[in-house]
């Protein structure tokens, strides 16, 4: 009951994973992909054995535990109690086991998000982080003539895996304004300045492979009829609103959409944090609002791979005073994660979703994708029958009541309708990951096996 | 990338890699879609990419919901298209 968890191994997870085990504490490393590393740090999955690689490794002693997702968390008597199943994805036959631990490090971090546009539910329609994760793992382009359209610095990282993967990227589209926008807060470039030098790199290569990058425009709408064939771009004003007139239609067999990141954080809900804006709520030391739960990376507010290995860093030492050791006051990763969300929040501010988004559906376009819940029955119900609150708004219309429970459209039901705290409404699930009702009928393991937990 | 395992789609061999996900298997094959919706029974494949939209699931070995972005190809796993709601075999 002395342990750790650590719930995720992205740089958050990784960074509180090794801080705890250097103070000496006793850490397990929960993680539903196959290899450390997370969307950040993913490595080739086709390359076989691979030879040790510094950036994803754990330190000695530290229990990994692979192709093991968290379904639910619940408190107990000194701690909480993590219900697991591990094997492979979505598998009737995986093993359930539950773990008990006394502090838990959430480093769940972050998926894209993606607006809704018309054609937008398309085969050949992406998430950026989707061409990203099978450029990089998968060494496959998601298609010969790509078009990449967003808001914020990720396009280009993208891009950049994209290209290495042999696709032709049509243009880069950005929504807002370029990256050299942020020269308006010149202290908060300053605080990322190793970022910068990262991106100048991925401009200098789209410009290699003359990849045209337009500010200010986006796609707006997808074509084809069982997948992609072309595309409608337009250029924006501030408010994101399409100029009449600037429409062009563009060929491509691949639209790629990122417009920032929602952080996942279903496990730190059904835990009772506190959350702000849609984001875990966390002191100094990354600890939340519950005690003996810690929270670092996306799920605070999204920075980026530094900042999460900063505050995993302090996490993991927070954790570790917690379970009675003694670490050494962690006062670089202090100072990178004060550096760090001052650059956050000066990109936060340079690559806002401005609402204009909201025209550029039709009344049948969907919303949300598992239900097949369009923008016009949206508005209606909310119009039509009162229905303001999240959950009288998901009965009516069973927006985010499918498979996904609401992380693609929760946010963008919530702007559609004008109020971003209906959001909140859709990001509560305390079954966090799917359990097939099979699983639930048989429990864990016959002998009760918690291999994670060790003695108690 | 010497190894190689064999698994069906749609009832047909293929010869796949150890890491490959079933989304990257299929959309080697060309296939963009592997699924149709519930309501509407309109085509849907890959869209986030990392286990999040639930949009490519697939039937792998007679179990459907299975995302096809997060499952590994396994020596001998049978995959084939989803149609709408089905249920175990």
């Amino acid at each position: 009951m002395n342990r750790i968890a650590v719930i995720g191994a992205g740089p958050a997870g990784l960074a509180a994973a090794r801080s705890a085990a250097a103070a000496g504490a006793d850490v397990c490393v929960i993680d539903a992909e196959p290899a450390p590393g997370g969307q950040y740090l993913r490595r080739d999955a086709l390359a076989g054995a691979r030879a040790h690689d510094p950036a994803t490794a754990l330190p000695p002693g530290v229990e990994h535990r692979p192709d093991t997702v968290v379904w639910a968390i619940e408190p107990v008597p000194g701690g909480h109690r993590l219900h697991l199943r591990t094997g492979p994805a979505d598998d009737p036959g995986r093993t359930g086991a539950t773990v008990d631990t006394r502090a838990l490090v959430l480093a769940t971090g972050a998926h894209d998000r993606a607006l809704p546009f018309p054609g937008w539910d398309l085969p050949g329609v992406f998430t950026a982080g989707a061409a990203q994760a099978l450029a990089k793992a998968q060494r496959l382009a998601v298609g010969e003539r790509v078009l990449l359209a967003g808001t914020g610095p990720f396009l280009l990282p993208v891009a950049r895996s994209l290209l290495d993967a042999g696709a032709r990227i049509t243009a880069v589209l950005e929504a807002g304004e370029p990256v050299t926008g942020w020269l308006r807060d010149p202290a908060g470039v300053l605080a990322g300045s190793g970022k910068l030098g990262e991106l100048a790199g991925h401009l200098a290569a789209l410009a290699r492979h003359r990849v045209p990058y337009r500010p200010r425009t986006t796609v707006v709408a997808a074509h084809g009829r069982d997948a992609v064939e072309a595309a409608t771009t337009v250029r924006l004003d501030r408010d994101w609103n399409p100029v009449p007139g600037t429409e062009r239609r563009v060929e491509a067999d691949a639209v790629c959409v990122g417009f920032g990141f929602t952080p996942q954080t279903e496990l730190a809900v059904a835990a009772g944090c506190a959350m702000a804006e849609g984001f875990v709520r966390v002191d100094a030391a990354q600890a939340t609002s519950v005690p003996g739960v810690f929270a670092a990376g996306e799920l605070t507010g999204i920075g980026g791979a530094a900042l999460s290995a900063a505050e995993g860093e302090v996490a993991g030492a927070a954790a570790a005073r917690l379970v009675g050791r003694d670490p050494r006051p962690p006062l670089a990763a202090l100072r990178r994660v004060r550096r760090g969300r001052r650059f956050a929040a000066a990109l936060a501010a340079a690559h806002p979703v401005r609402p204009g988004w909201t025209t550029w559906l039709a009344e049948d376009t969907l919303v949300c994708r598992c239900e097949e819940v369009g923008a016009g029955e949206l508005r209606a119900a909310a119009r039509e029958r009162a229905a303001s609150a999240a959950r009288p708004l998901k009965l009516v219309t069973r927006a985010g009541l499918g498979p996904c429970q609401g992380r693609v459209c929760g946010r963008n039901v919530a702007e559609l309708l004008g109020d971003p705290r209906l959001a909140d409404g859709f990001a509560r699930r305390p079954i966090a990951a799917p359990v097939r009702l099979g699983e639930l009928a048989a429990g864990n393991t016959a002998d009760g096996t918690n291999t994670c937990a060790g003695p108690r | 990338m010497s190894e190689r395992l064999t698994a069906r789609i749609d009832g047909r061999e293929v010869a796949v890699t150890p890491g490959e996900t079933v989304a990257a298997v299929l959309l080697r094959q060309g296939r963009r879609s592997w699924r149709t919706t519930r309501g509407a029974g309109r085509p849907r494949g890959v869209f986030c990419g990392i286990g999040v939209c639930f949009d490519c699931l697939v039937v792998v070995n007679g179990v459907p919901d299975v995302r096809a972005c997060r499952r590994r190809v396994a020596e001998g796993d049978d995959i084939r298209v989803q149609h709408g709601a089905e249920l175990p075999r």
